[in-house]
């Protein structure tokens, strides 16, 4: 006879999350198996004209801009010394650090031979690609994360020594991951200064890299409400008093800045089109989308968190701030696939396979089981008991 | 807007002409979106 331990173990396993996920993983092992034994040409419907498709569009490119608060929530409370956003930094630099390392995931199935992933940084090292200080600063930035959530782990593990030796090295950890992610923020825009002749007027601009930097600090700042927000959802009772009072602190202090740097953005991207003088491309149907963008998903949530600020809307916030996640995967979409060959006839254009799309999504539920792994049994959303106010 | 030009000097001294005239206009933006931002943070920012 089964004890009701058991009985209860055997229910909590077949909750409707872990039954969708489980089919997820499922579906992406087998994708994984098919695209490792059959190459790129079974399962993506990439070409020479289409090298670069969804998994660097969404995997790297939202991924690395999504993961941004990791360093936007970190350089705010140890290097700008705001330590009311202390409590966001472990969910900020544990959302970081999982999509970082998902990043590098997704680009195995971009790149294949997996087991040739240290070459371009330990034995040949191209450098005068920016493609390599992309690799070189993402293999680094991984590392810092690593380190900068390990305190953590090692809290769960019980590995006090260990665990005070790291904490001692957070301030030089985040100026490095600040430093880091400047760099290799900006040159995932470089990339594309390559290919003037392929990306439309309206989204190639020299300014690119600067565009990709500035739109990763309102993407952090952005993923930061919209991750609390459903973390609020789904490990409230994870959190301790000090992490639901600063909350507030965290939405509006975050939202504030998210719309200023919109602000600052907006402005930067009319001076894109200026500069080149781009004004006639407004008038045709990429102009048009051109408009959606920038109206519709950066002047419009700058507007929206303002008056969300002044009228201390909470709910309006976390909206704008799932809007603001949006717009910044529409807006690199944009730049790596939607205007990316805009000159080709519509039957050379890419879009992504289902398997392609399949993949994506399975690493993405990837993300969120790991991250529901940790955020219920490690200290992320309290503080550990025994290392009360020691960091 | 769709005017020729026939020197990379007058094509600078057009986009550059037009783009600082978008920055004044940008700066007096800018203050006006600051001011409209922080209007009601001294009287009752939430605790």
């Amino acid at each position: 006879m089964m004890s009701e331990e058991a009985i209860a173990g055997n229910k909590s396993l077949f909750t409707p999350f872990n039954l969708v996920a489980g089919i997820i993983v499922l579906m992406g092992v087998l994708l994984t198996i098919l695209r490792f034994t059959g190459g790129l040409g079974a399962i993506t419907n990439l070409s020479d004209n289409n090298p670069w498709g969804i998994w660097i569009s969404f995997d790297l490119l939202c991924g690395v801009a999504l993961a941004a608060g990791g360093y936007t929530t970190s350089a705010a409370c140890y290097i700008f010394g705001l330590k009311k956003y202390h409590s966001a930094v472990r969910p900020a630099i544990l959302t970081a650090f999982l999509g970082y390392a998902l990043v590098v995931l997704a680009l195995h199935y971009d790149v294949g031979r997996p087991w040739r992933l240290p070459y371009p940084i330990f034995v040949q090292q191209g450098t005068t690609s920016v493609l390599f200080e992309v690799g070189l600063c993402v293999f680094l930035y991984l590392t810092v994360l690593l380190i900068e959530y390990s305190p953590a782990a090692l809290e769960w593990l019980g590995l006090k020594k260990v665990r005070n030796i790291v904490v001692k090295l957070t301030l030089v950890l985040t100026i490095f991951g600040v430093i880091l992610s400047t760099m290799h923020q900006s040159s995932l825009g470089a990339l594309f200064l390559i290919a003037p002749s392929k990306v439309h007027p309206l989204w190639y601009s020299t300014y690119l890299p600067v565009f990709f930097f500035v739109s990763s600090i309102f993407a952090g700042l952005s993923m930061v409400i919209f991750e609390s927000t459903l973390s609020h959802h789904y490990f409230h009772d994870k959190m301790d008093d000090t992490h639901l009072k600063e909350n507030r602190h965290v939405t509006f202090g975050f939202a504030k800045a998210a719309c200023w740097v919109l602000g600052g953005y907006f402005v930067m991207k009319v001076f894109g089109i200026s500069m080149d003088n781009n004004w006639h491309y407004l008038g045709t149907s990429y102009g048009l989308w051109f408009l959606v963008e920038i109206l519709g998903f950066v002047a419009l949530p700058c507007f929206l968190y303002a008056v969300a600020v002044r009228e201390k809307n909470v709910r309006l916030i976390k909206w704008t701030a799932l809007w603001t996640v949006l717009g910044i995967v529409v807006n690199r979409f944009n730049v790596s696939m939607i205007a990316f060959n805009w000159q080709l006839p519509s039957s050379e254009r890419y879009f992504p396979h289902w398997m392609e799309i399949g993949v994506t999504v399975f690493l993405i539920t990837v993300f969120i089981i790991a991250f529901r792994f940790i955020a219920k049994r490690m200290p992320i959303f309290y503080e550990h008991p025994e290392y009360r106010d020691t960091h | 807007m769709d005017s020729v030009f026939y020197t990379l000097q007058d094509f600078f001294t057009h986009s550059k002409g037009m783009t600082y005239v978008l920055m004044g206009a940008a700066l007096v933006a800018m203050t006006a979106m600051w001011n409209f931002l922080v209007a009601r943070d001294e009287k009752d920012w939430p605790e």
